[in-house]
């Protein structure tokens, strides 16, 4: 255990030198690429806002469910099968047949090549459930069609949460999936997320729709409230135009009424039938509904032809500028809920940031201190590791780049603490070797070897914690796990490198010296 | 050499008090968990003007019906703390800006927002808990495999006297439980098993090294043969943990201090209560003489 070859001691240092080297690359900017890495701060650290959302996919099943009833009557008129009662309730659609085909229906669902009924090969299942009793089908979507769903949407909505986000122009958010139905939004440096929520709160689902007295509409009709005023309108649910056939929106001043309005462009299909609408309903009133919400019906006076138009419904040049946005980024697939939100003003991190410089500082003196005192030579030693043990576990953590977190910092500090560990049990070993061992160099040696296995187990049992808090925690805790974890790699480096190198260096000079430790 | 395994049977019994009792507690008071594993909002502020202080804060605040709310000071007269129960309120941070800038002017620096939902919540506490049970799985097997199975109990025993004990006094003192706890908890199982493991480790050794002397008196050799390592590293790791509880700023505090019971616990147990177990299992050299081969 006490020699160390040339090569090794060069190749230690070397090591030791590198990470030095890129730990400082936090303090110093580098030129070289590879050397400019630096340890990113947690949100806890610099300030900044954690979303968690979840996607309510309620409505997009249900819409799902609805559209499927019209596919099942044309496909099964298709086939000459008379179905009837079809109906949707309890988020369930069912309908019935007679007897003669019964056989053929249950076998349309059950077929693995069945185009109403999709089967996935890969999860040995089909995309709906389908129950038959007493001639009644019932249809609801199986656990593997609902995932589907729901994937789906998650990717819509992430879609259009990212170009949200891009459109207010926040430096480097990071948004990421989480399961199938959420979606993690981490947005560096906002301490007011007021604006950010207020937009991923809304669908933004805008509609053209004509306001209609007729109840008897061939498409439906139902009562919507105005944005503004809880007056209501009875709105055709026929929808002229959707957020879709949109271009382009934009916030522009109304020279004519001095008004914030929004100006739209339609896409080509989209400037067809508006120019239709708009010619057909000359004196109607056109309602522009967003989200189940009128925000205005203007009456239709002329053909517009043009393929561009005006919103207006009292709109602050604030409030205008967001629903521009929101109709350029597009409309959510289903409405979005923030679960969890977690929000540090930028003050509070930096105060945090030097408390925790703070505390490792004071907490690396007491126990540079105390070894010292207790070891003298060999506690010097041992200090000397630990001073290159915090640069290797900066050093690590910024070559990966890893985030540092406030408890990310409690973790080094612990890692100061409990880092002396190792070499505390060598030294003690070896201080109970020489009560029957003269010679210097055999009781260092076998101090090193017999206290090997506690170490080893004693460093696992931790490093097991850490891993196991890595995988379970998020954000913070895990910059605490991380922390923790690495430093029981860099403290057995510096123990079995450093230190003994040190230490092998020190006794070799001074072998014949009684009481050395 | 101290006589620890004279009090074997007296620090068993407080031991088993100190167990019934913080279970006592942990079932009747229970736990004061934060919103983190309860939902709700919660609110760091710092204000600017030295009149404001928690009474009119929190006459102001309950005025606006957010139901049961609790201000507090955070560290220090400037800086405050509001929690409450948030029952689906969602703009209502944006409203109690409004209103505080309205009675007491634009004096409120808000440091931190967080609000956790009740499903989210409830997710985090079972994640929490299957945490530290895999952690107790994995350290149970762990030092089965290293070790023979008298050990891995009389660990675990520990472990869970340690966990037990330090989540009781939080009871008692009706400190607040969050996910930094959590992470106290689980780092206080490895350094509770750390400091066990070592002693074990001695005692294994021992039982090769002396085929004559029983458990009860080698136990003790080995307790006093590994002390001041125990000794020492403890004072380090607390001079660390102390240096967060006094300078790591208010964040840290629930989290040190939860480290800093553990670490006393953890010391206390791999003495008094790992050992004991071993005694009262009657380990002896034939125990370990079947696991030499496996070395």
């Amino acid at each position: 255990m006490l020699y160390f070859s040339k090569l090794r001691i060069i190749f230690i240092s070397l090591i030791s030198l590198l990470f030095i080297l890129f730990a400082s690359s936090n303090l110093f900017k580098f030129s070289n690429e590879l050397l400019d890495k630096k340890i990113n701060l947690g949100l806890d650290l610099q300030g900044g806002s954690y979303l968690l959302l979840e996607i309510d996919n309620t409505p997009v099943i249900e819409q799902k469910l609805q559209n499927l009833s019209i596919t099942l009557k044309n496909y099964f008129k298709e086939k000459n099968v008379r179905i009837s009662n079809l109906k949707f309730k309890d988020q369930k659609l069912s309908f019935s047949v007679n007897d003669e085909f019964k056989n053929l229906v249950l076998e349309e669902f059950s077929d693995e090549e069945s185009d109403i009924n999709p089967y996935y090969q890969r999860f040995k299942s089909h995309q709906l459930d389908v129950v038959e009793e007493n001639n009644v089908f019932t249809i609801n979507y199986s656990k593997q069609g609902i995932i589907e769903i729901k994937t789906s949407s998650q990717d819509q909505a992430l879609e259009i949460v990212r170009r949200r986000i891009d459109e207010i122009g926040t430096n480097e958010p990071n948004i990421l999936k989480r399961g199938n139905d959420r979606i993690l939004v981490e947005l560096p440096g906002l301490d007011d997320p007021m604006r950010i929520k207020s937009l991923l709160g809304k669908t933004a689902n805008l509609t053209f729709r004509f306001v209609t007295n007729d109840t008897e509409d061939s498409f439906g009709a139902e009562k919507l409230q105005y944005e503004e005023s809880s007056e209501e309108s009875m709105v055709s649910k026929r929808i002229i135009l959707s957020g879709d056939n949109l271009l382009d929106a934009q916030p522009r001043m109304n020279n004519e009424s001095n008004e914030t309005v929004v100006s739209f462009t339609l896409d080509r299909v989209g400037a067809k039938r508006f120019g239709k609408a708009t010619s057909t309903g000359i004196g109607k009133q056109l309602a522009i509904v967003l989200d189940g919400k009128i925000i205005s019906a203007p009456i239709i006076r002329d053909t517009i032809a043009s393929g561009s138009g005006q919103i207006s419904g009292g709109f602050t040049f604030q409030s205008a500028t967001d629903l521009a946005l929101l109709l350029r980024s597009g409309a959510l697939p289903a409405p979005l809920n923030i679960i969890e939100e977690r929000t540090v003003g930028p003050d509070l991190g930096q105060d945090s940031i030097n408390a925790g410089m703070i505390a490792l500082f004071i907490g690396f003196i007491l126990v540079i201190l105390f070894i010292f005192i207790k070891y003298k030579v060999f506690g010097l030693i041992t200090n000397i590791a630990l001073i290159v043990n915090l640069f290797l576990l900066i050093g690590v953590l910024t070559i990966f780049e890893a985030t540092l977190t406030l408890p990310g910092i409690a973790g080094i500090i612990l890692t100061v603490g409990m880092a002396v560990d190792a070499n505390v049990l060598i030294f003690e070993r070896i201080k109970e070797e020489l009560r029957n061992e003269k010679n210097n160099l055999i009781a260092f040696d076998s101090g090193y070897t017999k206290s090997r296995t506690a170490i080893l187990d004693a460093n696992i049992t931790t490093l097991l914690a850490a891993i196991i808090l890595f995988f379970m925690g998020s954000g913070p805790i895990k910059g605490f796990s991380l922390t923790l974890g690495v430093g029981i790699f860099t403290t057995l480096f510096s123990v079995y490198f450093i230190a003994r190198l040190l230490t092998v260096l020190y006794v070799s000079k001074n072998r014949e010296k009684e009481g050395l430790i | 050499m101290i006589a620890f395994n004279k009090y074997y049977n007296q620090f068993n019994l407080i031991s088993i008090s100190l167990v019934v009792i913080s279970l006592f507690f942990l079932v009747f008071k229970g736990l004061n968990f934060g919103i983190d594993f309860k939902g709700g909002t919660l609110i760091e502020l710092r204000s600017a003007d030295q009149k404001i202080n928690v009474s009119s804060l929190r006459d102001n605040l309950n005025q606006m019906n957010l139901g049961d709310i609790s201000v507090k000071n955070f560290g220090n007269q400037k800086d405050f703390l509001i929690k409450f129960e948030n029952n689906d309120n969602k703009n209502v941070i944006e409203e109690i800006k409004i209103n505080l800038d309205k009675s007491f002017g634009n004096n409120f620096n808000f440091r931190r927002v967080e609000n956790v939902g009740p499903k989210v919540s409830a997710e985090l506490l079972k994640s929490g808990v299957i945490a530290i049970s895999v952690a107790l799985v994995l350290m149970l097997i762990y030092i089965w495999i290293r070790f023979e199975w008298q050990f891995s109990l009389g660990a675990i025993i520990a472990l869970f006297h340690d966990v037990i004990v330090t989540l009781g006094l939080f009871s008692l003192l009706g400190l607040e439980i969050n996910l930094s706890i959590i992470a106290a908890v689980l780092t206080i199982v490895g350094y509770s098993m750390n400091d066990t493991v070592v002693i074990f480790d001695r005692v294994r050794e021992n039982l090769r090294k002396y085929s004559d002397i029983k458990i009860f008196e080698l136990s003790n050799i080995s307790i006093n043969e590994t002390l001041s390592r125990t000794l020492i590293t403890s004072i380090t790791t607390l001079l660390a943990l102390l240096s967060i509880f006094f300078f790591g700023g208010e964040i840290l505090k629930g989290f040190s201090l939860a480290m800093i019971f553990g670490v006393v616990f953890g010391t206390y147990s791999s003495i008094y209560i790992a050992n004991t177990i071993l005694v009262r299992l009657n380990v002896s050299q034939k125990t370990i003489l079947k696991e030499d081969d496996k070395i």
